[in-house]
């Protein structure tokens, strides 16, 4: 008799315990890989989403740990938006593999793949790792281009409104008033840069060309031979002679990258370091995609004047 | 007739829009070119807008929208990230001397360096990928040379894994390493050593604790990582070494009986809880205990039980370049209670062994620090001794071992490791060893657990 009595409580607990039958009121637990998406998905989600990042921004996107924590972040996701295009290749996998999620599963409403409705750039003819660990979709770097921005904060709002039918018209409105800024934002980005056209760029890593091509910089040179493959001393002397030719005086690095690597070619250059996040939140008052990329066109503007 | 030829007109619109946008991009730059985005954007805007309307008329057209939204035709054709099954190839090659002439006797592990000059202990392929909506498979395949040059195969793992059990449960099986502890499930080129730690190699053998069987494991809705995983194995065979193994006279100097498979209790049971916390938003810790609960072959209802306990912590910079730089220390603690029956001896039959606890206890602690990309500095002690036992045996004596090592990575797809351990085996002292590791991998990139 007891024990008949106990059944349905203990039913009644596991189901509160494994999250079933949730609230619609509740925000969407969104969990974006990276801080960009994430800046995305609170755009368009407003207070109708609860977002979070699981990689820092001031960390290298490509090695994450695979903390434990992640895994329970995983597990509660009603929608996970990732880059994709092998980003995320050494550490996401295991993840979904612990967290246990159909929510999130490839293909379901709650799942997200950024690069899937991007052109990528650098789609390698051949894959061969002597060219370093390079991407067999394609340059993964993409966020940093306002038109794809455009494009992945469409898929954000549709993905959205699929999993969460009475939000919809606000993914919606939230869309439309981002994608009006982001047209007006990115008029005045390319105004800013503007006078600078053809302006030679260095990048640490291969992570730029995105950039340089959506504002017509040139990138000359990696400070890394190949991607992933540290700066050697050979090849950094390559690039200080090319950087003098082509009279290339800018030098992008990242909060991960060897700052001092690229000080030291900076200074046999005549050229300026600037320090360049790709990951709102790296830096102070970077919070939001807007900022990050007024932040980083005003520096790429002053840097050219002061240079040229 | 013509509304409906308009409807698909529409529709098309919408699923090139992307493509039209990402075709159109490396024109539209310039200031002066700002007008023929903007009538674009206006274009797309409008033909959304419409789309928008014909959507609300009809839930069926909109459905229609999305789906061809899904796949705009700008999408890379999915080649290294979806192939239908990642393969992998992994070789790992050892070169070095030991002051001890019989290497093999120092270097219990199966996958450590076995002779004075070049070991190849691990030739591995890997297999895995997503079987259905229901299961993902895994396949570990393992080719290694003996001290003989004879080529010997095993099938290290093969396994299902459930993707969409209910109430946060997953199931596991096939052959497997069982989840004893952090190393035991480690493949050898996730080691961060040349060599397998001396109390893994003591209770679980020269090949880890792994069997045939099934694991379910349950992850706790707590705010934190907790899980709990229970493994029900065979007990018998060679990588079941404190159970019923072929090889437990070397342990308990008897001859092993005959035993076979009666009752449930003749299973190997594996229990194991871990949780984890980030201390802070740099340093993460993970604790876990784990046992082991079987019967072994000394006697027909002789029993095992190993205990352990594990704690690994990390620190990683917040601006980690390729992860690093970092620290992290990882230490097990195991002990083992091996009820040894009433047994004939294996050495002189007209002996008989009284029935005793063989009790044993060991524990590894290892350092780890990345110093800066791709440079990794180790350090790992290690500890084990027994009590004494009727049949001395020379896997239960006190041994400690010290090893520094430190290991480049040129890549993330290979690595160079070089190693010194001094070894101190009670009445035999000390022995000095230096092994340079190599190793290469090929195909699908590797993804790590923590």
């Amino acid at each position: 008799m007891k024990t008949m009595t106990l059944l349905p409580i203990a039913a009644a607990a596991l189901i509160a315990m494994t999250g079933a039958g949730t609230a619609s009121a509740r925000p969407l637990n969104v969990v974006a890989t990276t801080p960009d998406l994430a800046a995305l998905a609170r755009e368009i989600g407003g207070d109708a989403v609860a977002v979070v990042a699981l990689a820092k921004p001031t960390e290298d996107p490509h090695f994450v740990d695979a903390k434990p924590s992640h895994i329970v972040t995983l597990h509660r996701a009603d929608v996970l938006i990732e880059g994709g295009a092998e980003l995320e290749i050494g550490w996401l996998p295991p993840l979904l593999e612990s967290a246990r999620n159909d929510k999130i599963a490839p293909g379901a409403p709650g799942r997200i793949v950024a690069s899937q409705g991007i052109r990528l750039l650098e789609v390698p003819s051949t894959l061969d790792r002597s060219r370093g660990d390079v991407h067999a979709l394609g340059n993964p770097h993409f966020l940093i281009d306002p038109l794809n921005v455009r494009i992945i904060a469409g898929e954000i709002a549709a993905h959205l409104a699929e999993v969460n039918p009475a939000s919809a018209q606000l993914f919606q409105a939230n869309l439309r008033t981002f994608d009006a800024r982001l047209d007006a934002k990115t008029a005045d980005w390319q105004k800013q840069l503007e006078p600078y056209r053809g302006a030679k760029i260095v990048t640490y890593h291969n992570d730029f060309v995105y950039l340089a091509e959506r504002f017509n910089l040139e990138v000359v040179a990696t400070l890394e031979p190949k991607p992933g493959i540290s700066p050697s001393p050979a090849h950094l002397a390559e690039v200080i002679e090319k950087m003098k030719a082509e009279k290339a005086r800018v030098i992008l690095v990242q909060p991960y990258q060897n700052r001092k690597t690229a000080e030291a070619v900076a200074r046999q250059t005549g050229a300026v370091v600037l320090d360049s996040a790709q990951q709102p939140g790296a830096y102070k008052d970077t919070a939001t995609y807007f900022q990050l990329m007024d932040t980083l066109v005003r520096g790429l503007a002053t840097a050219f004047k002061e240079k040229t | 007739m013509l509304q409906r030829l308009m409807l698909a007109y529409m529709l098309l619109a919408t699923s090139t829009a992307p493509a039209l946008a990402g075709a159109v991009n490396p024109d539209i730059s310039a200031v002066g070119q700002q007008g023929a985005l903007d009538s674009l954007t206006f274009a797309v805007r409008a033909l959304q807008a419409r789309v928008d309307s014909l959507a609300s008329a009809g839930e069926e057209s909109a459905a229609a929208s999305r789906a061809a939204q899904q796949s705009p035709s700008t999408a890379p054709v999915a080649r290294a990230g979806g192939t239908y099954m990642n393969v992998s190839y992994d070789g790992l090659a050892d070169f070095g001397w030991s002051s001890e002439p019989n290497v093999g006797s120092l270097q219990g592990g199966d996958h450590d360096p076995h002779v004075r000059g070049f070991t190849i202990p691990n030739a591995e392929l890997a297999l895995d990928g997503t079987v259905d909506p229901y299961f993902k498979g895994f396949s570990n395949i393992v080719l290694k040379l003996n001290s003989d040059g004879e080529t010997g195969i095993e099938l290290e793992e093969t396994y299902l894994l459930t993707t969409s059990l209910p109430w946060n449960l997953q199931l596991k099986g096939g052959q497997f390493f069982a989840e004893f502890g952090r190393q035991n499930a480690q493949h050898p080129h996730a080691w961060s050593f040349v060599d397998q730690p001396l109390v893994l190699n003591r209770m679980f053998g020269p090949d880890g604790l792994r069997s045939q069987g099934a694991r379910i494991s349950w992850l706790a809705p707590t705010s934190w990582y907790s899980e709990a995983t229970l493994s029900v194995l065979n007990s018998a065979g060679g990588t079941t070494f404190s159970f019923r193994s072929p090889e437990s006279s070397e342990l308990h100097g008897g001859v092993p009986v005959g035993r076979g498979v009666r009752a449930l209790e003749d299973f190997l049971v594996v229990p194991r809880i871990a949780t984890s916390v980030d201390l802070t938003a740099t340093q993460t810790l993970v604790l876990g205990t784990s046992a082991a609960f079987g019967p072994n072959n000394s006697g027909p209802r002789a029993r095992t039980q190993v205990y352990g306990a594990d704690l690994y912590w990390k620190w990683k910079s917040a601006t980690a370049d390729r992860g690093f730089p970092f620290f992290s220390s990882q230490t097990e603690a195991l002990f083992r209670s091996y009820g040894a029956a009433e047994r004939v001896s294996a050495e002189d039959a007209s002996v008989t062994l009284s029935s005793e606890t063989l009790r044993d206890r060991g524990v590894y602690s290892q350092l780890l620090w990345g110093i800066k990309p791709l440079w990794v500095a180790g350090l790992r002690g290690d500890y084990v001794s027994g009590d004494a036992g009727a049949f001395d045996s020379p896997l239960r004596g006190e041994r400690y071992r010290l090893s520094p090592n430190l290991t480049w990575f040129p890549s993330e797809f290979s690595k160079l490791r070089l190693q010194y351990n001094y070894d101190h085996r009670k009445g035999l002292g000390a022995d000095h060893s230096v092994w340079l590791q190599s190793e290469f991998l090929l195909g699908a990139h590797a993804a790590h657990k923590f």
